[in-house]
């Protein structure tokens, strides 16, 4: 609240400070046949202290000299002329300009210090933030190409040494590093697309099918051992959305369940449609194209028979760059991230919960879908 | 076909190298060039057999670069690139070039382009068959085979097959389908081509869902492969 105050238009400070200053003097002079006009300059130096506590100070200097004058016109004898009769009254109208005024700077002055306060430990935070994402991607870039010129220049300067068996192996080194090298690259320009702000979801006709088993292709090496289950709807709907970001997204998960959890552990793929209006549909699929605009959900989801994951750190497994504890090395903590960006880009949600043997990651989609029937005679 | 002259045009010195190693330790006869002026000017005095073409030339750009060549030069292109945007590469096979391969690539991968690539170069329209396997598609007698029976197809599935078998080995676009099978009013409708393919799957693909003929390349089209 307080924050939001600070925040207004310089105009605004000034009509909220002069008005406020009217109003506090309007009720104390219809209050003046009970209140001494000596406590009235205390209620108007309160009101300027409060002023000035959210305000800048120029609305804040004025509301202090217009108070000073209306205290001086409206209640020091002789009241309606800036007259002011004992020189008692004259030193007490000097004190409060002076009050008025060191109240407002002062005031000022303080909040000027938070804000500065502030601003630094902002900043403070962004370097620390930085830094560890500097560590982290340092780390997770070099490692790879470590291996990659350690394994070239052991070939170049002893190659005469080696068996045959141990250069296969360090050439099989180089080739797996520039993979993981390559995997990372494609991670932080997909991350780099995202904080641009400039993703677009190129909305096409997919058909789910085929994306999930595209991206079980792209993942075979990964998934050699493995018994990966895909539980598809039957009779599921073509959805508009970006096959290219929604694969990433999938690609992602598998990716992660692969690597993070006991090589025979199952994946367990399955892909629904959701709609409220399912009555209404089976009707109109008996018509030769019909599609059906609003409503409409994708829910995909993941799920591993892998360990599961720390319940107090699911909520920050999409946090950019977020590590679990005590993971191994090997990731920059960017693909749920990049998972949650693509698949808020298509205005869903993704959710991941612990569930009995394992993980589950659920994304739900709104999208346009598609029915074609009736077309197997053309 | 081996032996054929083979024409790079990249401005990265160690991909050239790598590419000529590669090629004429696969029996091809590689030549470089770093510039697309250069490249221009040698495709022109020596036509190749295929041209190898990066989009990220430093005096011009790549698509520039391909549309000039098909301006005369009918044989393969394939496009090698660090862009992997599905714009660029539907923009790239709508000018003309008969494949795209994005960097880094296996060079496994490389080589089995450039063969499906100089196959088709040399088979179109001579023979009307096009054989990959247990599936035989007679482009004459307008039959597919599967294992030596005749599968019932419609007008519009075996439409769309057989143009992707005359192209066999080459990504052929969405729209492009789309236009040559159904019509220049149909460019974008999609779902059209999902619908079928999966249903031409389900017919000729031994498991549809792991296809080995009607290969899927995302957001681009889809790519007919003839079993080797």
């Amino acid at each position: 609240m307080l924050r939001r105050l600070t925040k207004l238009s310089l105009l605004r400070q000034f009509l909220i400070s002069i008005s406020l200053v009217v109003l506090v003097a309007a009720a104390c002079y219809l209050l003046s046949p009970w209140i001494d006009y000596k406590v009235v300059a205390f209620i108007l130096l309160l009101t300027v202290s409060l002023i000035a506590i959210v305000f800048d100070i120029i609305p804040v200097l004025t509301a202090a000299t217009l108070s000073a004058l209306i205290w001086n016109f409206f209640f020091i004898y002789p009241k309606y002329t800036f007259y002011i009769g004992t020189a008692e009254d004259g030193f007490l109208f000097l004190m409060y300009f002076v009050i008025a005024f060191i109240s407002g700077v002062l005031t000022n002055r303080i909040r000027r210090a938070e804000k500065q306060i502030r601003e630094k430990e902002e900043k403070e935070r962004t370097v620390k933030l930085y830094n560890t994402l500097l560590n982290s991607l340092s780390h997770e870039l070099k490692t790879p190409i470590a291996a990659i010129t350690g394994a070239a220049d052991n070939l170049l300067s002893a190659s005469s040494h080696l068996s045959e068996e141990n250069k296969k192996e360090l050439i099989e080194n180089i080739s797996a590093a520039s993979l993981r090298l390559n995997q990372q690259v494609e991670n932080l320009l997909s991350m780099s697309r995202l904080e641009s702000g400039f993703i677009r979801p190129k909305l096409d006709w997919t058909d789910i099918t085929e994306m999930i088993y595209a991206v079980l292709r792209r993942l075979e090496q990964y998934l050699k051992e493995r018994r990966v289950d895909v539980q598809l709807e039957n009779n599921l709907p073509l959805y508009r959305i970006d096959q290219g970001l929604m694969e990433q997204v999938l690609y992602n998960l598998v990716y992660n369940a692969a690597i993070y959890t006991p090589a025979h552990a199952d994946i367990i793929i399955t892909a629904k449609n959701h709609s409220d209006k399912i009555y209404e549909l089976e009707t109109e699929t008996a018509s030769h194209s019909r599609m059906k605009k609003e409503n409409c959900r994708l829910l995909l989801s993941v799920e591993d028979r892998g360990p599961g994951f720390p319940e107090e750190e699911i909520s920050k497994v999409f946090d950019k760059f977020y590590r679990l504890q005590h993971t191994k090395t090997g990731g920059t903590g960017l693909g749920l991230s990049i998972v949650k960006g693509f698949v808020e880009a298509h205005h869903g949600s993704v959710v991941l919960e612990n569930v009995p043997h394992g993980a589950r990651f659920t994304i739900e989609i709104p999208a346009e879908t598609s029915y074609i029937n009736n077309l197997k005679n053309e | 076909m081996n032996n054929a002259a083979i024409l790079v045009i990249d401005d990265e010195a160690p991909i050239r190298r790598l590419l000529e190693i590669t090629l004429e330790s696969n029996g091809y006869t590689a030549e470089s060039a770093a510039t697309a002026k250069d490249g221009l000017r040698m495709a022109a005095a020596h036509p190749p057999e295929l041209i190898i073409l990066d989009l990220g030339l430093p005096d011009d750009d790549g698509h520039h670069v391909l549309q000039q060549l098909r301006e005369w030069f009918t044989k393969p292109v394939i496009i090698l690139s660090v862009q992997s945007s599905e714009e660029n590469i539907v923009k790239a096979l709508d000018n003309g070039a008969n494949d795209y391969l994005v960097k880094p690539f296996r060079t496994g991968e490389l080589l089995a382009r450039i063969r499906s690539a100089l196959r088709s170069a040399y088979t179109e329209d001579s023979n009307p068959v096009v054989d990959a396997g247990e599936l035989q598609i007679d482009l004459a007698a307008r039959t597919v085979k599967k294992n030596n029976e005749i599968i019932k197809l419609t007008a519009t599935e075996y439409k769309l097959i057989s143009l992707m078998a005359l192209h066999e080995g080459k990504v052929l676009t969405h729209q492009y389908l789309l236009r040559e099978v159904w019509g220049p009013g149909y460019i974008n409708q999609t779902q059209y081509l999902r619908v079928f393919i999966a249903q031409l799957r389900k017919k000729i693909e031994k498991d549809a869902n792991r296809p080995d003929y009607i290969i899927t390349e995302s957001g681009v089209g889809y790519r007919f492969i003839a079993r080797e």
